[in-house]
């Protein structure tokens, strides 16, 4: 057992992303936080990645060299990112085919510091009610504010949260959209940090463009968001994509920043939800049954 | 005219809010400032070689610096000549007094927003401090101008660049970890500065409602 402030062993037996692959500059040791505990990582030229404890003989910008490493922690290579784990790691992580299919353009947005819990933040990721007032012109716009009736499932056989027949009327839904129509949503919540929302891709209606959110619980009160893209489009650039998809977090995170109680209360008396916030009340849920306490004022007893 | 922008920045924010109060028509390119670093790149430090945003291309004249552009486009474009008024040496001393004073917002409150937001390599702390000494000095400075009946940064009855360049990293303050809490005269003097006719926001910075 790792020495760690962090005891919650729900949380602590999760992947945790740390980084998209993409930005890690090789051969050269980046530091993190992950669960209150300093995360050291790297890449070589070879391909091989290690994430360790922080300690103060490989610091952050030194050269990185995976031998010296003698107390490697558990790593993943998966979606794009590298994902490591501070307690048992489970076998496997969620799926996610569409990243490998071979003509999406998976687009990493950005990574962003935000003072919230994670639950907070896949909380709003689920909730369509703010698209007209957060993001308006772009995912929403008055008078169209209605969130139509939509079902929600817990799946037992995948242990994930899934939202569907989820509708919203959106002015411009994606970089490539020319005008405004009713959009059709699927959401999922497969990690407990994690979500995935898929809609209808404006360039192939038969086909879904996906956008996710995982998320690096730095603190239970702060957290890593890598955000991401994984799209079918040939007309826009990926700097466009990413432009786009920053222009709406951007609008989200004070939103987030501004929640009270920053961490998720379990209870389902704490907060008063209405219909729209089904998905919601089914993710509080399901992170109650699975006894999570980090981030979250759970029900008490 | 054209503006090397990035939506998040609060520097380029001070060129579009500007643009949109003179009504002039502008295009932009988008640089990838993050994660790209595209504007520490050859191209971009050709253009402004302190690799930094905002740029702006105008009939030939490239220019950086959001105070400065400010500048040049309240004087080349304002046909009031209030925003910035030329031919009034104490309010002129005034402005350049206050567009100094916004570079410091943008040293220490910026530089937080960065930190928390970004993961930019420095000193927190400092940075929050030194927000906070300057929030104090503009909230004072705010409410003695109330008291003798002004709205605004400088003297006059009309706004000026100054309230331009101090608004957009004082609004986005929380993001750096500085509550606007104990500042309750910047807190008026922001809602009057969203109030300006033409006022537009950017993500993380949103409307108000109408003057009771």
């Amino acid at each position: 057992m790792l020495d760690l402030n962090c005891k919650d062993s729900v949380i602590l037996n999760q992947w945790h992303p740390l980084s998209s692959l993409e930005e890690i500059n090789k051969g050269v040791v980046h530091k993190t936080r992950l669960l209150d505990a300093s995360i050291s990582y790297g890449i070589d030229d070879e391909g091989t990645l290690s994430t360790w404890l922080s300690n103060d003989h490989l610091k952050a910008g030194q050269p990185y060299n995976a031998a010296a490493i003698t107390d490697p922690l558990p790593v993943k290579h998966a979606h794009g990112y590298l994902w490591t784990c501070l307690g048992e790691p489970p076998e496997t992580l969620f799926s996610f085919s569409e990243f490998y299919e071979s003509d999406r353009r998976n687009v990493p947005t950005g990574v962003f510091g935000v003072h919230v819990s994670a639950g907070r933040a896949v909380e709003n990721f689920l909730d369509m009610g703010h698209f007209p007032f957060v993001h308006t012109g772009i995912l929403g716009e008055e008078p169209h504010t209605e969130v139509k009736e939509y079902d929600v499932e817990v799946s037992e056989t995948r242990d994930e949260v899934v939202a569907t027949q989820c509708q919203f009327y959106q002015p411009q839904a994606a970089l490539a959209s020319k005008e405004g129509a009713m959009v059709d949503y699927i959401y999922r919540v497969p990690h407990v940090n994690c979500a995935l929302l898929y809609k209808s891709s404006p360039t192939d209606e038969s086909r879904n463009d996906v956008i996710y959110l995982f998320l690096q619980p730095m603190g239970q009160e702060q957290i890593r968001a890598h955000t991401g893209m994984c799209v079918v489009d040939d007309m826009n650039s990926h700097e466009d994509i990413r432009y786009f998809q920053q222009t709406i977090f951007g609008q989200d995170k004070p939103i987030l920043e501004n929640q009270y109680p920053k961490r998720l209360p379990l209870d389902p008396r704490a907060e008063t939800p209405i219909r729209a916030d089904k998905t919601a009340i089914a993710f509080r849920r399901w992170l109650s049954r699975k006894g999570l306490t980090y981030g979250v004022i759970p029900v008490e007893a | 005219m054209k503006l090397y922008d990035y939506e998040l920045s609060g520097n380029c924010y001070k060129i579009r809010l500007f643009l949109s109060i003179l009504n002039k028509s502008f295009e932009t390119q988008t640089v990838d400032f993050y994660p790209g670093q595209e504007h520490k790149s050859p191209p971009m430090l050709a253009l402004n070689p302190l690799g930094q945003l905002p740029i702006i291309e105008d009939e030939g004249k490239v220019l950086r610096d959001a105070q400065a552009i400010l500048t040049y486009l309240a004087a080349k474009y304002d046909e009031t000549g209030e925003w910035y008024p030329l031919q009034d040496p104490d309010r002129l001393g005034e402005v350049a007094q206050w567009l100094a004073f916004a570079d410091g917002i943008t040293g220490t409150a910026s530089a937080a927003r960065l930190h928390d937001g970004l993961f930019y390599d420095l000193d927190v702390e400092a940075a929050r401090a030194g927000a906070h000494r300057l929030f104090r000095i503009l909230d004072e400075h705010l409410w003695f101008a109330e008291q003798a009946g002004q709205s605004w940064i400088c003297s006059g009855n009309h706004p000026t660049i100054a309230d331009i360049a101090c608004f957009p990293y004082v609004i986005l303050s929380e993001e750096g970890g500085i509550s606007r809490q104990d500042y309750p005269a910047i807190r008026r003097w922001c809602d009057r500065v969203k109030r300006i006719k033409g006022f537009i926001g950017m993500s993380g910075v949103f409307p108000t409602s109408a003057a009771a």
